[in-house]
């Protein structure tokens, strides 16, 4: 076993890992920060989304030990200080933009990084970035909506279908 | 997956040294080793780290055209080889999906040579040197079939050059599941002639179709290509295309991969 530390939501944390610990085992086993979800485990999904050094990536295929060191911000980093929630997850929950919410933390990690190469996305850029998140309750129109308010933009104007 | 002993090592040297050993296997991005690990369809004994060595990072213009170090993820070259060589940078902006770009590195992709990848086919069709930690392999010698490629054990991509061509595209024709190529053509128009190479379509991996850079060298149009058939026996055959539709889709992917350039 290897001790694994690096930069969690702003704390420096570690745990001990084996090679083959994924960085989502990493998260969810050895911190106990179960808000990344693994649902496919073969990276087609996105549940997993993290962001490592401020990249968006699939926590369920990078091992812990290739990001000893990193700064990793996770789901449970996306709320503000007060407890109170972030302007994507606020988003997501005024637009209905989870039913079962199982890839909402993905989603929510993939829609922050977008918004901060691209702050005001059109609604293909969104539909086109969120390429690597599946949602199996199929609510994609309301998540793409929910994104689009997050980047301050209106919304009325997009069909509810 | 089984377990394993996991080095990261921070220069060439110190991973040449490293891959030397028994049962040892580079690790890139690890796009595509991972879910094989987990599928138990490989199992290293020891995995060897290339994402901590700084001089196989980055891209940069040189001699050889444009220098791309092998561990630069498709994120990077799609954000930094746009203004050198846009048919590379579109190419790399379109493997997999954001998070994937973010990890998947060129040089992962060269070596795994996956029959259906984007990458090789812009290596071929540049005649790109790959460039490793004992040597310089042209690319006409280096892609030798499917997952096949010239690399020997313990031999690892440290750079690739591309060429910069006067015009390129690359048109790829999505598998929507998978997001790798159905079938993808990369066209690039030097000063000597065209070079036309094919992913996701042979058996044998990537391949020149040499016909039509002989047509588009006399004349680089779509309407070049009209006589020319594509001898497709050899071609892939899933439940997501035939042999014959594979082959009609390279030859109407090169048709727009030229209007494109």
């Amino acid at each position: 076993m290897t001790k694994v530390t690096m930069v969690v939501n702003g704390k420096s944390v570690s745990a001990e890992t084996e090679g083959r610990t994924l960085l989502s085992g990493y998260l969810r086993e050895g911190l106990g920060l179960t808000g990344t979800h693994v649902g496919c485990d073969t990276s087609q999904c996105g549940a997993c989304v993290v962001h490592v050094n401020g990249k968006a990536v699939k926590s369920c295929t990078i091992f812990a030990q290739d990001v000893a060191g990193a700064e990793v911000r996770t789901i449970e980093g996306m709320a503000n200080a007060d407890g109170s929630l972030g302007v994507v997850q606020q988003a997501f929950q005024d637009h209905h933009g989870l039913q079962c919410g199982f890839c909402t933390p993905g989603m929510v990690m993939s829609s922050a990084a977008l918004l901060a190469e691209n702050p005001k996305p059109t609604e293909a850029e969104v539909r086109h970035y969120l390429e690597g998140n599946i949602c199996r309750c199929t609510g994609y129109h309301n998540i793409v909506k929910a994104v689009l308010a997050a980047s301050g933009q209106d919304i009325a104007a997009i069909p509810a279908e | 997956m089984y377990d394993f002993e996991f080095v990261k090592p921070s220069t060439i040297a110190e991973a040449t040294k490293a891959l030397a050993g028994d049962g040892a296997q580079a690790l890139s991005g690890g796009q595509t080793l991972l879910p094989t690990m987990k599928q138990r369809l490989a199992a290293p004994g020891t995995l060897v780290s290339l994402n901590g060595i700084a001089e196989m990072k980055g891209v940069c213009k040189g001699d050889g055209g444009l220098h791309i170090g092998a561990a630069t993820p498709h994120a990077v070259v799609a954000k930094e080889a746009a203004a050198h060589y846009p048919a590379l940078a579109a190419l790399a902006n379109g493997i997999g999906d954001p998070a994937v770009r973010n990890r998947g590195t060129l040089g992962g992709s060269v070596a795994n040579n996956d029959p259906a990848a984007c990458y090789p086919s812009a290596v071929l069709a540049s005649g790109a040197t790959v460039v490793t930690n004992k040597r310089k392999i042209a690319a006409d010698d280096y892609f030798q079939g499917m997952f096949t490629t010239a690399l020997e054990e313990g031999e690892f991509i440290t750079e690739i050059a591309f060429p910069i061509p006067q015009k390129a595209a690359y048109v790829k024709f999505n598998q929507p599941a998978s997001r790798f190529a159905l079938t993808g053509v990369f066209v690039a128009k030097y000063a000597d002639g065209v070079r036309v190479a094919v992913t996701g379509a042979s058996n044998d991996g990537v391949f020149r179709w040499k016909e039509a850079e002989a047509a588009l060298s006399k004349d680089f149009s779509a309407a070049a290509l009209s006589g020319l058939t594509v001898d497709s026996s050899d071609f892939i055959h899933d439940l997501h295309g035939t042999p014959a539709y594979r082959g009609n889709l390279v030859k109407v992917l090169t048709a727009r991969a030229v209007a494109a350039a």
